[in-house]
């Protein structure tokens, strides 16, 4: 029995080393494919070193599917420089960064006070736009709900009980809402997609801003928490007479239903990568230099008929000073800048296909002045 | 002589490590949930960590870990005892060894298949079969209220049970297999049915192991995290608080594993956090002392009778 045993595990190990060293060959030879795939584009990047150079981020989840797509194509223009970038949460990416274990981090909040302190000199560059949806699971009503924040407040509070509650009938009255309990399924796990709903609730409802408040987790009074958009989004497509809060590029991949969000201008808008181009656009006059504080910066109930009212940056958060990072070297602050700028600029082209909206111009406008900010050794890296 | 010295005093360094990192491990907790530690934190329903309104009290996750748990017991234990007794009073050699091969195989399965198994296939089932039928026939009563979407204190509990089997029962074989003969036989003897042999000769034998063998089980139900958070809903604060068997709820378990991710270092939250691990494992190792207690009790005994 126990030789069996013995043998079985050896068999078992010696599978798995060969299986891993199938696996690493393979992917070696599938970058020397990529390398001869390479072609130039115009920016105003020029490889100056041909010498491996790899950069580590961390952070949010939200925006991993836009730069894992950001850093492949990266990879393929200049295949010496390696990026790595570990979606664990904006939480995770603030932490990482304020320990300066990562060249640089990535959170859909802002720093605020306190971490601002912990982390001085920290840039914000955001690199794309969320939207936050309001989906919900009605067998009977596949399209067109309509919902204002002070009801979607009160449901969330758990004021609002039943479907067909006065309050949600007003604003649909053409629509047959069931005479059901509604279940509010929310996040269980810190999140930055938390964070911007929150935040919208706490702007509309002043009961939301003193019982619960704003932030990465909060204490929900109603409803069941599942982990990451999509556990948030499987749970709403199996369970019907639920609603809950998924980030657009979400809803969209899986087919949601979702409602259409009353704006500051009374307009009911439904949520897509125009409408939270809108907004963006909206208040991009009003926004702080790069190395100011964002804390207050929020995108949400933005004017104009066309604005989604729930939208935020998503932020790539980076040392003006890159020599404070232990594992910093000239020719490598120089790739990380060159990145950034490449990933503020060309890199927005992939957004759309992937459900991001790209930043506006005026954005982009700002970002370029922190980029040229960055310093290594008060050393500008930028020409 | 210098050889079986060293050997000796290796091999008690050894073994003395592992209380010494079972030290390390409560100071530590202990340590870093100061802050926090108080009676309020242990009976406490709140539980904000909202920067200006931070508060942090466990007594939910403590009943959810309880409730869950108890479901656990309830259902499984019942189930691994036929296991156990089918297979060390009834079953034929042939059916025995690849039954009781095939269930212990069971118990090493990771949780996080029994939670994908929980979310995507067996919470419908309990769903329609189990709790939408107890909602509409017993809803009146204040444990089955409120509206069943399967993602649940119960469900958990359910998924749980089926968890704990594999452990139950092949220790409760275990303990079956070790009642002497002689009891059996002396039953037969006195015109005892195979029914009354089981109850008289051998169950009664083998309480305190069987007793053993189930508080094992309570102790990975009391500190199962992955599946538990996929099935339970992960309710917070006074939401948590199971009044209902049909209400999200979350064990303390369950919280750490949502929460400590994000958890940001500068506040509470996260020496709150520690703090309900060490409840955690207190009461986890307050749980498996009894069950060790409890199985070398019965295999005292069984060496005593044997002779």
């Amino acid at each position: 029995m126990n030789k069996k045993t013995l043998v079985i595990t050896g068999l078992i190990t010696i599978l798995v080393l060969l299986g891993a060293y199938l696996v690493n060959f393979y992917m070696q030879e599938n970058k020397t494919v990529t390398i001869t795939t390479a072609t130039t584009v115009t920016t105003s990047v020029t490889t100056t070193s041909t010498k491996m150079i790899s950069i580590n981020g961390a952070g949010a989840t939200f925006p991993y599917p836009l730069l894992s797509k950001m850093i492949v194509e990266y990879n393929k223009l200049y295949p010496n420089i390696q990026i790595n970038y570990q979606s664990i949460g904006s939480g995770g990416g603030i932490r990482q960064h304020t320990n300066k274990t990562v060249d640089f981090g990535a959170s859909d909040a802002p720093l605020n006070k306190a971490q601002r302190e912990a982390a001085p000199n920290t840039l914000h560059i955001p690199i794309t736009i969320g939207c936050v949806v309001i989906a919900y699971n009605l067998p009977d009503i596949p399209k067109g709900l309509k919902l204002t924040g002070q009801v979607t407040a009160d449901i969330f509070l758990g004021n609002i009980k039943k479907w067909n509650d006065p309050a949600i009938r007003d604003l649909n009255p053409d629509l047959k809402l069931p005479d059901k309990e509604i279940i509010v399924v929310h996040r269980s796990d810190g999140s930055g997609t938390t964070f911007v709903f929150t935040s919208y609730l706490s702007l509309i409802s002043s009961e939301w801003a003193n019982r619960v408040g704003k932030g990465t987790a909060v204490q929900w009074p109603t409803g069941l928490g599942a982990a990451g958009n999509e556990g948030v989004a499987g749970v709403i497509r199996g369970t019907p007479y639920t609603i809950g809060y998924v980030e657009l590029a979400y809803a969209l991949q899986t087919g949601m239903q979702y409602a259409r969000l009353q704006n500051r201008e009374g307009e009911f808008v439904e949520p897509t990568l125009d409408t939270t181009a809108a907004a963006a656009e909206a208040l991009a006059p009003s926004l702080p230099k790069g190395d100011e504080s964002w804390e207050n910066v929020n995108l949400l109930n933005a004017p104009g008929k066309n604005s989604y009212p729930i939208v935020s940056f998503s932020y790539i958060l980076v040392y003006k000073e890159l020599s404070v990072l232990r594992a910093m070297d000239i020719d490598k602050a120089k790739a990380l800048v060159r990145f950034l700028w490449w990933a503020t600029h060309d890199g927005q082209s992939y957004a759309p296909n992937l459900h991001y909206v790209p930043l506006p111009e005026s954005v982009i406008r700002i970002n370029e002045e922190t980029i040229k900010s960055i310093t290594f050794n008060g050393q500008t890296l930028l020409s | 002589m210098l050889g079986d010295k060293i050997f000796k005093y290796a091999t008690a360094f050894v073994a003395a490590s592992s209380i010494l990192i079972l030290t390390f491990m409560v100071l530590e907790l202990f340590r870093n949930s100061m802050p926090v530690l108080s009676l309020k934190f242990i009976f406490g329903v709140n539980w904000n960590p909202v920067v200006g309104m931070e508060e942090y009290g466990v007594l939910p996750y403590i009943l959810g870990t309880l409730v869950t748990s108890a479901i656990a017991i309830a259902v499984g234990v019942p189930i691994s005892l036929g296991i156990a007794i089918y297979l060390s009073e009834m079953a034929p050699d042939f059916v025995r060894k690849p039954l009781s091969y095939i269930i212990e195989l069971l118990a090493a399965v990771p949780s996080v298949i029994y939670g994908l198994w929980g979310m995507f296939v067996f919470r419908f089932w309990v769903k329609d079969f189990i709790e939408e039928p107890l909602s509409k026939y017993l809803g009146f009563i204040p444990i089955f209220q409120g509206q069943p979407f399967g993602l649940d204190i119960f469900t958990a509990g359910l998924v749980l049970a089926v968890m704990i089997i594999p452990t139950v029962s092949s220790v409760s074989r275990e303990v079956l297999t070790a009642v002497p003969n002689t009891l059996r036989e002396a039953a037969y003897s006195i015109g005892a049915t195979k029914w009354e042999v089981i109850k008289l000769g051998v169950l009664s034998y083998a309480k305190s192991g069987i007793f053993g063998a189930t508080i094992l089980g309570l102790g990975r139900a009391v500190g199962e995290t992955m599946a538990v958070s996929m099935v339970i809903g992960n309710a917070i604060g006074e939401a948590a608080i199971p009044t209902s068997l049909f209400k999200a709820g979350q064990t303390m378990a369950s919280l750490i594993a949502n929460e400590f991710n994000e958890a940001d270092p500068i506040s509470l939250h996260a020496k709150a956090l520690i703090g309900v691990g060490l409840i955690l494992f207190l009461f986890a190792l307050a749980v498996n002392l009894i069950a060790q207690i409890m199985i070398w009790r019965s295999i005292k005994t069984r060496g005593g009778m044997v002779e």
